[in-house]
């Protein structure tokens, strides 16, 4: 059952992807990454973590898609057709993409992972939570503090950046 | 007695020329005159005043003149080989500071009335101190490499006064050839004294002279002699090729083609470097290293300078029978009595009475620097009436320039070996000397001695005697500043020849005196006789037979006029042997070969670069993709074939 | 963990995903299409360090964790990323990749 879910879930995902590389009108590029998102924040909910699940609809197919609708409309392109690469570069690229893939597959399959114990217990948010800001071993605090900065760094960074000559003027 | 003062010879006229040549500008022609000459003056009082205290003094200890040497170590190679710079005072030193000293002074005399009105008037004077100088630094020369330094500015200085009138083309290219010829016998000069030092491990002019380690086979001088080359010692070999740098210099045959361009410098210069002083540095050297010579592989090296003068003398005063250019006649003269001493210095024996040729030459060489430079400020007066230098200008003077014609005569009369005058008492030795050891050499001397009383005397006849010419402006006296020296150098030429010179000069240092060979002087006189009655009946009053007699002679008349085709032919050895066959490719392998390599590899770099600029695209995705790409290689490389 | 899905198929899909974000990003000539590219990248990386922590480490709770910061290190670098273009926009009136490579030899 899991095994089908699955299965469809990774076609939505590799599907979908393709789809939003190979787009050729920049809005139909942006919703099929929203659907990929969502595959993957099922492939989530799929293994049990429910709370990462939520998180990645949250952020980012509710915030970062918006922030890419927002700013294709800023662009006033929507309707133009989008250029595409050379059929020579899309060749070459293409064939290296295959060759990574090729390589990274064949790694990883001639790898014999140890068997997973069976039993699954779905994790609480709760946890999550203690083990992300605990001090002890595998505690995260120390990259939480630094996420928080470069938040913060973002933020102002942000508005400098799209603040514009004519803000800027303003001001003087 | 303390000789060191006299290291303030050569210095007082250095420091003239340095003062002269920097305010070359700002010092005008009277004061640049006065200065030349008042530091010329100093310096030929302290020569007198040495020759004084050394001959008749200081200088004789139990009858051997001894040398004083004062000397320190200018440039320290290794411990066993090091350059000193000093004085070497002995016999013929300071007689050689005698007479530079006094043909240069007369000469400074001289030019303040010659030169006057020239713009360049300080610049000549700064020049003519610069040579005296170097002339007086060559005479003073205590070991081979300082007498070579010296030498060098001799040269130098010969070149900027021969290039004096540098806006002439030929005056320039005079200049030029004289200092290439001579620095190409220098050439030879300098790797006879490397071989020299070499092979003796020394330079010291003191220490190779010393006659008991020459005649010494084990001594440190002489320990090397034994190595042959060509059958001959090598240090025959280094004495030959030092003997080929004191030819270049005096010009002897085969350098002796740049004395006849040089006469392109002004007369006074004609006069100082290349009738008196420079020309005779050569003979010099010879007599300075005379107990090498002479001890030496029983004085091989001797043979080949006694042949070198005696063909020289003759072959110069052929060439002189023909030429029109008063300063050219003049200028082979002097070639050819510089083969006289040469010769003379070549067939001289060592001890005693033997050392004639030796006294000879170093007696004719003083009396020959008297009337030859006289002859030459005659030639100057002549030529500043007349202004020209060619003898069918000229005729009948004896009117106009009466003290230049007596003086002119009584030089004429000297060098013609005619009694009373110097020049028979010191022409007679060298003749003497050249009987007693080598009677071939002394039949080829005789007759160049009645060759010289006749061509000197043609040239008399044909200036102040001959046609009486109609000039355009009368040409007048020159003024006292030139006949002074003038008159001064007259009465040396006619005195000098009383000076006991054997008492002073010899070659082993020791006074003995000489007699007169009644023979052999009778011999020279009839010959300069008979040339002088020759000259008379064909020049005093004009006549054809000049003309009869050289278009008799017809082809040979052809060779002589044109210096026997010397010129041509080092020119067509030069231009088309040398630069055509050997300098030619080597200039194309460096153009082409050389510089081809360093711009291949240039523009190589260059060709490679522009096609691997094409990297930096500026495009981020190329770069991104570079990266990715270069991951899956390392991944490819580390998983599949390195285990 | 899902029964009857093994470790392998999961990273597989996550391979997949990766490179065509890498084709993506190398071929696109829109900026906003080569950040696309990069949040599928991203989102390869996170599903990757989650099935790893399942399947083999499932007492710990660290790939989740690192999932998480991928994520608003995500979010940061996008809106940054985008204030950008816009920017960019401004100066030249187009988001074409061949406006920006003005950096070159």
């Amino acid at each position: 059952m899991e095994r089908i879910i699955f299965y469809i879930l990774s076609a939505i995902i590799i599907g979908f992807a393709i789809a939003s590389v190979t787009s050729r009108k920049i809005l139909r590029a942006v919703v099929y990454l929203l659907f990929v998102l969502i595959g993957v924040a099922g492939f989530y909910f799929l293994v049990g973590y429910n709370y990462l699940a939520a998180i990645q609809l949250t952020i980012y197919a509710g915030g970062i898609i918006v922030l890419f609708i927002l700013s294709v409309l800023l662009i006033h392109q929507i309707d133009n057709q989008m250029d595409v690469a050379s059929l020579a570069r899309r060749a070459v690229v293409g064939i290296a993409c295959l060759l990574g893939s090729g390589v990274t597959l064949s790694v990883i399959w001639s790898h014999s992972f140890p068997k997973p114990a069976a039993g699954s217990q779905a994790t609480e948010v709760a946890s999550i939570g203690k083990g992300m800001l605990s001090y002890g071993e595998g505690g995260y605090i120390l990259p939480f503090e630094v996420i928080t900065v470069l938040l913060l760094a973002v933020i102002i960074g942000a508005i400098i950046v799209s603040k514009g000559i004519r803000l800027s003027l303003k001001n003087y | 007695m303390d000789f060191t003062y006299t290291i303030l010879i050569p210095l007082i006229p250095l420091i003239v020329f340095l003062i002269l040549g920097i305010y070359s500008l700002k010092i005008k022609e009277k004061a640049a005159g006065i200065i030349g000459v008042s530091g010329l003056s100093v310096s030929t009082i302290l020569s007198l005043y040495t020759a004084y205290q050394y001959f008749f003094h200081v200088g004789k200890v139990d009858g051997v003149y001894q040398p004083f040497v004062e000397k320190t170590v200018w440039m320290n190679f290794t411990d066993t080989l090091a350059i000193d710079m000093g004085v070497l005072i002995d016999p013929i030193s300071v007689m050689m500071l005698v007479v530079v000293s006094t043909i240069s002074l007369m000469v400074h005399l001289y030019s303040r009335g010659y030169m006057h009105g020239d713009t360049g008037f300080t610049r000549f004077f700064a020049y003519l101190s610069l040579f005296s100088f170097s002339m007086y630094g060559l005479v003073l020369a205590t070991n081979l490499f300082q007498i070579y330094i010296f030498w060098e500015l001799v040269g130098v200085s010969s070149f900027l006064l021969i290039g004096y009138y540098y806006t002439k083309p030929s005056a320039v290219a005079a200049s030029k050839k004289a200092f290439i010829v001579t620095r190409f016998a220098d050439f030879g000069f300098l790797i006879g004294i490397l071989m020299m030092g070499f092979y003796t491990g020394t330079f010291d002019f003191l220490t190779l002279n010393d006659t008991a380690a020459l005649q010494d086979m084990n001594s440190p001088i002489m320990q090397n002699a034994g190595i042959t080359f060509m059958g001959f010692s090598v240090i025959t070999t280094a004495l030959v090729l030092i003997f080929a740098g004191g030819a270049g210099k005096s010009a002897m045959f085969p350098f002796h083609i740049w004395l006849p361009d040089a006469m392109e410098g002004p007369t006074p210069v004609s006069a100082l470097i290349h009738a008196a002083t420079m020309v005779v540095a050569g003979v010099y050297l010879v007599a300075r290293l005379f107990p090498m010579f002479y001890f030496v592989d029983d004085g091989a090296a001797l043979q080949v300078v006694a042949y070198v003068g005696a063909f020289s003398s003759l072959l110069a005063a052929v060439i002189a029978l023909t030429q029109h250019d008063i300063k050219r006649i003049l200028a082979f003269s002097t070639m050819s009595q510089i083969g006289y001493l040469m010769m003379a210095l070549g067939v001289s024996g060592y001890g005693g009475d033997e050392g004639l040729g030796f006294t000879a030459s170093m007696f004719h060489l003083f009396t020959h620097a008297m009337f030859k430079a006289l002859l030459f400020l005659c030639a100057g007066s002549v030529i500043h009436a007349v202004h020209s230098n060619l003898l069918q200008d000229m005729g009948g003077l004896r009117k106009y320039l009466p003290i230049t014609h007596i003086t002119f005569l009584i030089a004429a009369l000297a060098i013609a070996g005619i009694p009373p005058f110097a020049g028979f008492f010191s022409k007679d030795e060298i003749l003497v000397a050249a009987f007693q050891n080598n009677p071939l050499l002394f039949w080829v001397e005789w007759i160049v001695a009645g060759l010289t009383a006749f061509y000197m005397f043609r040239l008399y006849f044909g200036i102040f005697w001959g046609k009486d010419r109609v000039y355009e402006h009368a040409p007048h006296e020159s003024p006292l500043s030139m006949t002074l020296p003038l008159m001064f150098l007259a009465l040396m030429s006619a005195t000098v020849g009383f000076i006991p010179f054997s008492q002073f000069v010899s070659p082993d240092f020791v006074a003995y005196s000489t007699h007169l060979h009644w023979d052999v002087a009778a011999m020279s006189v009839g010959i300069g006789a008979i040339g002088i009655l020759l000259a008379w009946v064909m020049y005093k009053k004009e006549t054809t037979i000049p003309a009869t007699i050289s278009s008799a002679f017809g082809f040979f008349y052809k060779w002589t006029f044109n210096k026997f085709y010397f010129d041509e032919l080092y020119l067509f050895i030069t231009r088309q042997i040398i630069f055509k066959r050997i300098a030619q490719p080597f200039a194309w392998f460096d153009r082409n070969v050389v510089d081809g390599t360093m711009n291949l590899i240039g523009n190589s770099t260059v060709a490679i670069s522009s096609k691997i600029k094409g990297t930096q695209s500026g495009k981020v995705q190329d770069y991104a993709f570079t990266f990715v790409s270069g991951i899956v290689v390392l991944v490819m490389v580390f998983v599949y074939f390195m285990n | 963990m899902p029964a009857g899905v093994s470790l392998y198929e999961i990273l597989t899909v996550s391979t997949l995903l990766f490179f065509i974000g890498v084709y993506g990003f190398v071929t696109r000539t829109n900026l906003i299409s080569i950040l696309l590219s990069i949040e599928l990248i991203l989102n390869a990386a996170a599903i990757n360090f989650v099935a790893v922590n399942k399947y083999l480490y499932p007492d710990m709770l660290q790939g989740v964790y690192f999932s998480v910061f991928i994520i608003a290190v995500a979010a940061a670098e996008t809106a940054l990323a985008i204030s950008i273009i816009i920017n960019l926009y401004r100066l030249v009136t187009s988001v074409e990749v061949k406006e920006t490579e003005t950096m070159k030899y």
